[in-house]
């Protein structure tokens, strides 16, 4: 509208600002590149400048390939958050029909249950669950994870499945039931393929969560080559001598790096599914 | 279209199934609404109800790792209370959380201020700025480990040519500068939640209400006051809450930054319980001060719970 | 109370041209309205007087100001939006009172101002509600008293009725128009609905594609529209069109549409007669199409025949659907009239009332008419 800023106050109310916090929220990542990128040698140089590289070099991530357990991390991480995300996806599409559709005894009383569920943090659970772990003999095994990373997704994959169940015209399902769908019928075949955008929030979301797990992941899994990549990276990668750091932030890149790329691509649905929890529709 | 097709047709699997059918038990509502909820149910039972009672259970006890103990009744809370690490791990917590948070939701509004005007590269930039939410926290806290590093810090580096300081700074090992380091690792990593979830608050504001201000005779800083503060003030304090919750509760970023150290000064619930629980074994107190943990966050579980229900 | 002149004034989006070359003055106390079809630009020409956008060329004035360098605030206006655009956090009292506390009026003079305004509309009971305990029209109410409470020099209103039921819709026009003759105002008004805009406004401006086509009082336009356009889009059922050839038979004129052919009344035969021989468009209402049986009887000489499709009886009068070789047209005919579908009806056409545009005019203009 009329006496809307000029350019010059736009630099400083807008840009300034702006590349302010960019730089703020981007230095860490630019950090571990870089380091990640130089010989670690170079860090004990007091004549560089630790901002910049010197020297390019590629043996960080050699030695973590070669010399680490990193490629099985990476392995263990894939499996599990496959398999936890397939796991709590069907889980809570079926929480989430129900609650969005379905009248049932108990409907209410579940649904706020779901929900107070989010909110029981990990570090209230995590002593009992280790005896639990153990004592059914999962200790040190996938599946230690993937029976346990559900009861953190579910919880919030389930509201956010029922409020996108929610946003489907009954109709369309009323109309399909007439023609003779019953209602599992209606749910695979027609609110499952008009949910795609919740339901690729809900797996992003899953995914995520799973490979950034960390204290279930550090009690449970006790040995190198079952580590996750978070928890492997800090107990063996961190060492007594002070030459751990190029491999150390090669393998925070190569670890953040799926997750990155993943996003780039989804940009939108980590939105919706961040916001869903805040904003009403 | 209903016809007599269909009619028989369902006439035909009540004839074939029998009331308690699988298939009858799938049509009616009310059962197949608790079938649904089953799986997951199950999970959630066995994973996270049966060992919160388990934990109230142990608590009372004297267990250790590997040895199941006697009802003790409440002598481990009574314990921890004249544990003075214990009161700091207290006071560590609130500071953690209720500093962390009025940062991270003002610096998360203008951010969103910023975003919500019309720019080049907007895109990018979006995706650009969830980076520190994205990334997971063990792994940005990795880049944080060093750049706190007492050694190899760049921040000590800029701070010394820039002829600040003489020596290194020891952000992590300085009891009296642990705390502050962590808060701020954490206000980085809590930013773009705030200011995504704000970011998607303001744009939900109707633009017609700024016209109509602007007609009325409000100039920019009236109309944030009186439409742009009134509109977002539901959305700033849902997410403050759960953000609340989550520092509450939060574990990795301060075990891989000080393991709670230097001095116990930066202790929270979930790491003091972690290592008391796990490193000295005593798991019957380590399930106690988890379970200090239940109350406060119990108030504000119920404090959005509420507000949720009015927006 | 002022006049508003827009001076040669267009706007570009981009490379969209929503209005060009807009000239228009509007008299104090007028209720002028603009009318078009969506896209058309009446409510960019109305966010430009408001300043809520900037024109691109061209000066605004109001009063006897230039505006466009002012922000809204500075320019005395007030708005009515289309979704109302109430305060939600607000009472309606506080909604009404916004704009006259960031003016700095006395809390007296507001009180009195409130209350006057909430009286005429009605809603003095609903001062201490939220706008979400309001229904919509009660909703709307309070955006015109939050625009009145301020006295301003012009009112705009932008499609104020759109979300309101039909039947609140024609008690609300009756309102708004008493409203204009209570307070003595200019409004300047935008609606797409032509029925609006005949019975409210003293001033009519047909726009299209961010063009003016005419502009002149109600009756003016629908009786003398100056091309295929506005004649199609003011009046209800639409004007009928029928493509068609102007001949000279027997040293007279005569509308030749193949199916049937009318002589052109003497009076109008100097106007048309350039277009001998060339085809054109004839143009007459349906409220002037009459059925031979019950028309007045200098009409009955001269009559076409077509079959019936489609009857709406109204109660007061029916309209037809009918077709007559390759025409498709409507009538209005008296409620007597007893013909039923697929039946043949002769009708008797007003063609003192026709008007004929010129088809290879890119405008579509009339022929020059009286």
């Amino acid at each position: 509208m009329v006496g809307s800023k000029t350019v010059g106050r736009q630099i400083l109310n807008l840009y300034l600002p702006l590349a302010l916090f960019i730089v703020f929220l981007l230095f860490p990542f630019y950090w571990m590149s870089i380091v990640s990128f130089k010989p670690t040698n170079d860090l004990f140089e007091l004549k560089f400048n630790p901002f910049w590289i010197q020297r390019f070099t590629l043996e960080n991530y050699l030695y973590l390939f070669q010399n680490t357990d990193f490629p099985e991390w990476v392995k263990n991480t894939l499996i599990i958050s496959v398999i936890s995300t397939a796991i709590s996806l069907l889980c809570s599409i079926l929480i989430g029909y129900a609650l969005a559709r379905l009248r049932f005894p108990g409907s209410n009383f579940l649904g706020v249950g779901i929900f107070l569920a989010y909110l029981v943090p990990p570090t209230l659970l995590f002593l009992p669950l280790a005896q639990v772990i153990a004592k059914l003999n999962l200790y040190n095994t996938y599946w230690a994870l993937i029976l346990t990373y559900p009861t953190q997704l579910i919880p919030f994959a389930s509201w956010l499945l029922m409020g996108y169940f929610r946003t489907i015209p009954k109709e369309i399902e009323e109309c399909a039931m007439a023609d003779g769908c019953t209602r599992m019928e209606t749910l695979l075949k027609i609110i499952l393929p008009l949910s795609t955008p919740g339901l690729i929030s809900a797996g992003i979301f899953c995914f995520t969560l799973c490979w950034n797990e960390f204290l279930y992941a550090l009690i449970f899994m006790s040995s190198g080559p079952m580590k996750t990549i978070p928890v492997g990276t800090v107990s063996d990668l961190i060492k007594a001598d002070t030459l751990f750091w190029g491999s150390l932030m090669a393998s925070a890149v190569l670890g953040s790096f799926p997750i990155a790329f993943l996003y780039s691509f989804f940009v939108k649905y980590y939105v919706s599914g961040l916001t869903a929890g805040a904003v009403k529709r | 279209m209903i016809g007599p097709e269909t009619v028989s047709r369902s006439r035909e699997t009540f004839k074939r199934h029998g009331r308690w059918s699988l298939r009858r038990l799938l049509d009616r509502e009310s059962s197949l609404g608790v079938i649904l909820m089953i799986p997951g149910a199950f999970l959630l039972m066995l994973f996270m109800a049966y060992p919160f009672f388990l934990g109230i259970w142990l608590s009372l006890t004297d267990s250790m790792i590997g040895r199941l103990g006697h009802f003790i009744g409440f002598r481990n809370f009574i314990d921890l209370l004249h544990d003075s690490i214990f009161h700091q791990t207290v006071r560590n917590t609130f500071v953690y959380a209720m500093v962390t948070v009025p940062f991270k939701a003002v610096l998360g509004l203008g951010l969103a201020l910023i975003l919500t005007n019309r720019m080049r590269f907007s895109n990018p930039i979006r995706a650009a700025v969830m980076m520190p939410w994205i990334v997971p926290t063990a792994l940005s806290a990795l880049g944080w480990y060093m750049i706190f590093d007492p050694v190899f810090s760049p921040i000590s580096w800029l701070l010394k040519s820039l002829g600040l300081v003489t020596k290194n700074v020891n952000f992590l090992g300085d009891p009296k500068l642990a705390i502050a380091s962590v808060c701020l690792a954490n206000i980085w990593r809590g930013i773009p939640f705030f200011g995504i979830t704000i970011l998607a608050g303001l744009q939900a504001v109707p633009h017609e209400l700024h016209e109509a201000a602007a007609i009325d005779g409000a100039n920019a800083w009236h109309r944030f006051l009186h439409i742009t503060i009134p509109a977002i003030r539901g959305v700033v304090l849902i997410a403050a809450l759960l953000s609340i919750i989550w520092t509450f509760a939060d574990f990795q970023l301060i075990y891989i930054l000080t393991k709670g150290g230097p001095a116990n000064m930066t202790h929270i619930f979930g790491t003091y319980a972690y290592q008391i629980g796990l490193a000295a074994t005593d798991i019957g107190q380590g399930a106690a001060i988890a379970l200090y943990m239940f109350p406060i966050l119990s108030v504000f579980a119920v404090l959005l719970l509420k507000y949720l229900r009015r927006e | 109370m002022a006049k508003v002149i827009l001076e040669n004034v267009s706007k570009t989006f981009g490379n969209v041209e929503a209005v060009k070359s807009f000239n228009l003055t509007v008299e104090d106390k007028e209720f002028t309205i603009l009318v078009g079809p969506s896209g058309c630009g009446k409510s960019t020409a109305l966010r430009m007087i408001a300043g809520l956008e900037e024109p691109t060329n061209g000066v605004i004035y109001i009063g006897d100001r230039a505006v466009n360098d002012l922000p809204p605030k500075d320019r005395d206006i007030a708005m009515v939006f289309q979704e109302y655009a109430l305060y939600p956090h607000m009472s309606v009292y506080k909604n009404m009172a916004f704009g006259l506390k960031l003016r700095r009026f006395s809390k007296d003079e507001i009180d009195q101002r409130v209350k006057w305004a909430s009286e005429i509309l009605g809603i003095q009971n609903l001062l201490d509600r939220k706008p979400r305990q309001l229904s919509g029209g009660q909703r709307q109410r309070v955006a015109v008293g939050r625009a009145i409470v301020r006295k301003p020099a012009v009112f705009l209103f932008d499609e104020p009725l759109s979300n309101l039921d039909a039947k609140l819709r024609v008690q609300m026009r009756a309102e708004l128009s008493k409203l204009h003759d209570r307070l003595e105002t200019t409004i300047i008004y935008v609606t797409h609905d032509q029925v609006e805009a005949m019975t409210m406004g003293t001033k009519i401006v047909v726009m299209k594609d961010g063009l003016i086509q005419q502009i002149g009082a109600p009756l003016e336009v629908y009786n003398h529209p100056v091309n295929m356009f506005v004649a199609g889009f003011i009046g209800s059922p639409v004007i009928n069109f029928f493509p068609s050839r102007l001949v000279s038979k027997e040293g007279r004129l005569f509308i030749d549409a193949e199916t049937f052919q009318l002589p052109i009344p003497q009076k109008k035969v100097s106007y048309y007669q350039s277009l001998t021989g060339s085809e054109a468009i004839f143009g007459i209402r349906p409220n002037d199409i009459y059925d031979r049986l019950y028309a007045p009887d200098r009409l009955r000489e001269n009559f076409v025949r077509a079959v019936v499709d489609v009857i709406e009886p109204l109660g007061s009068e029916i309209h037809l659907n009918m077709t007559s070789g390759r025409h498709n047209f409507v009538a209005v005919v008296d409620a007597q009239t007893s013909v039923r579908v697929h039946q043949e009806i002769e009708l008797a056409l007003d063609l003192d009332k026709m008007h004929l545009f010129e088809k290879n005019d890119p405008n579509l203009r009339i022929k020059t008419d009286s």
